[in-house]
């Protein structure tokens, strides 16, 4: 216990001591959970149109008007000739394009049925699914319009038809940040503890200091403590910073209780501490340990469900989330967060952290040798 | 040149000899294309959803077989009250619940109106859009159905034609980015690191005095990064095209000239950031905090740049690996040739003089 | 007078694959001796006290060190045993006072005679002023003699000093000798690689490693008089030449 008492000592004056880690601790957070939302946008809006109208009539410059007064597209090109709006979309100027035929308005009135042509930059699908998506609303509802004043609906419907009513549970404004800032918490807590710690021990067997403390008495376990101890507090410290960020920056608060942010934290701290420590016992040098963290977690951070939902992804795939850490945090925080989870919701999570933790941990002290 | 090439050797053997670093350079760009290929898409399918059914008549079981059998939705669970609604969302286990009022198909009938509710766990806005979306297009297919034939007058109907990526993959779009990621991380990271290693452990003074100028004798260290991106992105262009099925539209010979060009840019930023600093641990810190993070937030890789707040838009033109991907998408997937591409290769080609020039200069004060 | 004898080793040997560092090496340390190991770059000479300081597990053969087992007990020996590296090992980015009380703590040192073995250490090596300065703004000698002083904080039996006067000036190469004499004659026995001959004869017995083996063990006078020859640097020359290893 004294020996640790030390240890803590030295651990806590280098870190202070050293620039560098300070400036990630503090300067990290606030550049991730600032910037990084703030590009991390999905939200589908200012899509870019181009309008072909070969029709010019009435209806035509009504539907028009109505899309772009929707608010979700910017008309970025308004011409005849659809080789012109192909420039654009190769240009990378404009998403969408909506072509209207000659005769548009006539064939609605007399044929009863009119087309239209859109053409979608598809290259980011998910940007080309909701963009054709929220242009489909519209002109459904301007074909509603046109329908009732040519004719008059009866109070009571002709044919049967279903009526949605859709409602939005926890995100009632459909807002993007929410979703991403405690995402993006996560990551930052992954890469402080994992990168940290690993670079550190590191540091001490490039240097040589590792082999001073080998020759001593010192303990495995106290040895290991002693790395563990100071950087999960400092993990504890960012993750009071991020919080109080996403507050301060964002107006995210909690809908869940907050203390149980932190058990949680705690544990995953541990584990990913854990995964630290066990890739400095593979690394002989800074440049290899950093280059292992940042596959690894490259790795994590992507099969997280941060970007991309999970449930999405082919069985294989999945299965191989199920030994990510990553993945429980960003589920739990999420769930916390947004929807108050409370920690009955999130036992089978908090569990399976705690086992990681004890594995990766253990791990590394097996394979931590004094002597080799 | 005989020197320089001696000095190139030396390098080479330092990588070489350190496996694990190799192996996982090398492996890095397989394993991200696996994963963004295969794992990773946008596309929203198999999202389990839940049924309070009130009504459990004919028409409800259709519509949730239907919905159950679609590619989009995977049937989770059935309800029994409202109240369940919110424990099975705050247990996360659904995305979307579909609530059937009671005596469904009867009010549907008789009154030719019923209403059918879509709850969604909101906290991923645009699945949830997307997957009320897809529920709607199940249930208005199923009104269709049973009007057979009888068609509302006045119909507009949209025809959707989907480019560059009919089947709306996700790999189109993130190939590019990792082709972009893998050069940052190869050449700047790696370079920096490797030339700043010599200087903390003192081994740098002794290459200074060779009789090699010390200038050359920086760029020696370069080289073989040089080589290693290129086989990296051969790596990554033939799993795109043979694993992913991703075609190369444009000219391959292009491609690989601009990429080059590119991995002289990353060269550079390597260049300068081990010019700057003296320890390991800082330089690796600039090639992440002040680089890496940079490409990966405002390339438009991985978030669009168009939603981005002005000044984000504004500052993502400085980062090079944004021009890249613009050139590498319009010549791998829209298969457009140099002349769509003239200015972004202009912009490319004199931010690596610019660089190239100021870490040269750098160095050449810092040597002397 | 029965010399008590502290390091006995047995056809100690440790192989790397196919390479074998050290060869079936046998020799014993007596208490209270300067025992100097001597040998080229290479020879095998860190690999070996490595082994007895439980750095590294021999590969086959036995060693007892401060009466406890290389093989079984290394943990026990560490508690007897002091050690300064090659590559110097105190915290550059911890003060002088700071990294005295740290290993201090390390082996135990009560507070009390923490206190005293600080205030100690520092009046002795002159260091009373230096004493929250960062160890990496001293000098390369004060550094060397500090970590020597903290490699004996805790008074251990033996201590083992790899190469310790590596790249320092002869003035301070001297005033360590007279520490490690100092030590000596309080009754640490000190084991010493170096490469620089003239030490050896410090030394009151010297052994001679030549690619893995020991070919000569005895006090620097008789071998001397056994090669024939006026200084130690000869009688190494003569024994090197035998040597088909290089530096490492």
């Amino acid at each position: 216990m004294r020996t640790l008492r030390f240890l803590l000592q030295k651990e806590f004056r280098q870190i202070f001591r050293d620039p560098s880690i300070l400036r990630m601790i503090f300067i990290m957070p606030v550049i991730q959970l600032v910037l990084l939302p703030l590009a991390a946008d999905y939200e589908i809006k200012n899509i870019r149109l181009a309008i072909i109208d070969h029709d010019h009539s009435t209806y035509s410059r009504e539907m028009s008007r109505k899309i772009t007064a929707s608010g979700y597209f910017i008309l970025n090109g308004f011409g005849e000739r659809y080789s012109d709006a192909m420039e654009l979309i190769e240009d990378d100027k404009v998403d969408l394009i909506m072509e209207i035929p000659a005769h548009f308005e006539r064939d609605l009135v007399r044929e009863d049925k009119a087309a239209l042509l859109l053409s979608v930059n598809a290259i980011n699908g998910v940007r080309a699914n909701l963009g054709s998506a929220y242009l489909n609303t519209i002109l459904r509802d301007y074909n509603k319009e046109v329908r009732e004043k040519w004719i008059q609906l009866p109070r009571v419907n002709e044919i049967p038809q279903i009526s949605i009513i859709t409602n939005n549970w926890y995100n009632p404004h459909m807002n993007y940040k929410i979703f991403m800032v405690p995402g993006i918490l996560v990551v930052l807590l992954t890469m402080v503890g994992s990168f940290m710690t690993a670079l550190n021990i590191v540091k001490e067997k490039e240097i040589g200091t590792i082999e001073q403390i080998n020759v001593t008495p010192i303990k495995k376990y106290e040895f290991i403590l002693g790395k563990l101890i100071p950087f999960w507090i400092l993990g504890m410290i960012v993750l009071t910073l991020g919080l109080i960020i996403a507050r301060v920056a964002y107006g995210i608060i909690p809908l869940g209780n907050v203390g149980l942010i932190y058990l949680f934290a705690g544990c995953f701290l541990l584990a990913v501490l854990g995964l630290g420590l066990l890739v400095s016992t593979y690394s002989q040098t800074q440049q290899q340990a950093m280059l292992i963290a940042f596959f690894l977690l490259m790795i994590f951070i992507l099969m997280s469900g941060l970007y991309t939902s999970i449930d999405s992804m082919p069985p294989w795939a999945q299965i191989v989330t199920y030994f990510n850490p990553v993945r429980y945090f960003i589920e739990v925080m999420r769930m916390i967060v947004m929807k108050g989870s409370t920690l009955v919701n999130i036992l089978p999570q908090l569990i399976t952290i705690l086992f990681f933790a004890v594995v990766l941990n253990s791990w590394a002290v097996i394979n931590y040798r004094k002597r080799s | 040149m005989n020197q320089f090439i001696a000095f190139v050797k030396k390098e080479w053997y330092h990588i070489l000899r350190d496996p694990r670093t190799l192996f996982i350079l090398f492996g890095m760009p397989i394993v991200q294309i696996v994963i963004f290929g295969f794992a990773l898409t946008n596309e929203v399918k198999n999202s389990k959803f839940a049924v309070l059914d009130n009504a459990k008549d004919e028409a409800s079981l259709i519509i949730t077989e239907r919905i159950a059998a679609s590619n989009y939705f995977d049937l989770s669970a059935n309800l029994h009250s409202q109240k369940e609604i919110e424990s099975i969302f705050k247990e996360g286990l659904v995305k979307v619940v579909i609530i059937f009022p009671p005596k469904f198909r009867e009010t549907l009938f008789r009154t030719n109106a019923a209403s059918i509710q879509i709850v969604t766990d909101a906290s991923d806005p645009n699945t949830a859009t997307t997957l009320s979306n897809y529920a709607s297009a199940i249930l208005l297919d199923y009104q269709k159905e049973i009007n057979k034939g009888r068609e509302t007058p006045f119909t507009i109907n949209v025809e959707s034609g989907m480019l560059y990526n009919p089947q709306l993959k996700g790999a189109f779009n993130f190939v590019p980015g990792v082709m972009a990621m893998v050069l940052m991380l190869v050449c700047t990271l790696m370079t920096s690191i490797a030339i700043v290693r010599e200087k903390e452990l003192g081994t740098m003074e002794i290459l200074l005095v060779s009789p090699l100028r010390p200038i050359l004798v920086i760029l020696a260290k370069t080289v073989p990064y040089l080589f290693l991106s290129m086989i990296n992105i051969a790596s990554i262009l033939l799993l795109s095209y043979f694993v992913l099925d991703l075609p190369i539209q444009g000219s391959l010979l292009l491609l690989v000239a601009l990429s080059i060009l590119f991995i002289i840019t990353t060269l550079s930023l390597g260049l300068l950031i081990s010019s700057i600093t003296s320890s390991q641990q800082t330089a690796m810190l600039i090639s992440l905090m002040g680089m890496f993070l940079p490409t990966i937030m405002l390339s438009g890789f991985l978030f669009p740049i168009e939603n981005m707040p002005i000044p984000m838009q504004v500052i993502s033109n400085l980062v090079p690996a944004k021009w890249y991907f613009y050139i590498v998408k319009a010549l791998m997937i829209k298969g457009l040739g140099i002349t769509a591409i003239w200015k972004e290769t202009l912009i490319l080609t004199g931010m690596t003089l610019f660089l190239l020039t100021l870490s040269i200069r750098k160095f050449n004060i810092r040597l002397s | 007078m029965k010399e008590e004898i502290v390091i006995a080793v047995k056809n100690l040997s440790k192989k790397f694959g196919d390479f074998t560092a050290v060869d079936t090496i046998s020799f014993e340390v007596y208490r209270g001796e300067i025992f100097g190991f001597l040998g080229a770059n290479g020879a095998g000479k860190t690999t070996a006290m490595r082994m007895l300081c439980g750095l590294s597990k021999p590969t086959s053969g036995e060693a007892m060190v401060a009466s406890f087992d290389v093989q079984r007990q290394s943990e026990e020996i560490k508690k007897n045993i002091g050690y300064m590296s090659q590559k110097f090992s105190l915290y550059e980015d911890l003060t002088v006072a700071e990294n005295i009380r740290f290993y201090g703590g390390i082996y135990g040192l009560s507070d009390l005679k923490l206190k005293e073995k600080t205030a100690f250490l520092l009046k002795h090596l002159h260091l009373e002023t230096e004493k929250d300065k960062l160890v990496r703004a001293l000098p390369l000698g004060w550094k060397q003699k500090l970590s020597f002083s903290i490699a004996i904080i805790h008074d251990p039996a033996i201590v083992f000093l790899d190469e310790p006067t590596g790249g320092v000036d002869p003035v301070t190469r001297r005033e360590f000798w007279e520490m490690i004499y100092q030590a000596s004659a309080s009754g640490t026995t000190v084991f010493v690689t170096t490469h620089y001959m003239d030490e050896a004869e410090y030394c009151n017995r010297v052994s001679i490693m030549v690619d893995g083996k020991i070919e000569a063990i005895d006090t620097p006078a008789n071998l001397k008089k056994e090669f024939g020859t006026t200084s130690m640097e000869e009688v190494f020359l003569l024994l090197a030449r035998k040597a088909t290893r290089s530096a490492d």
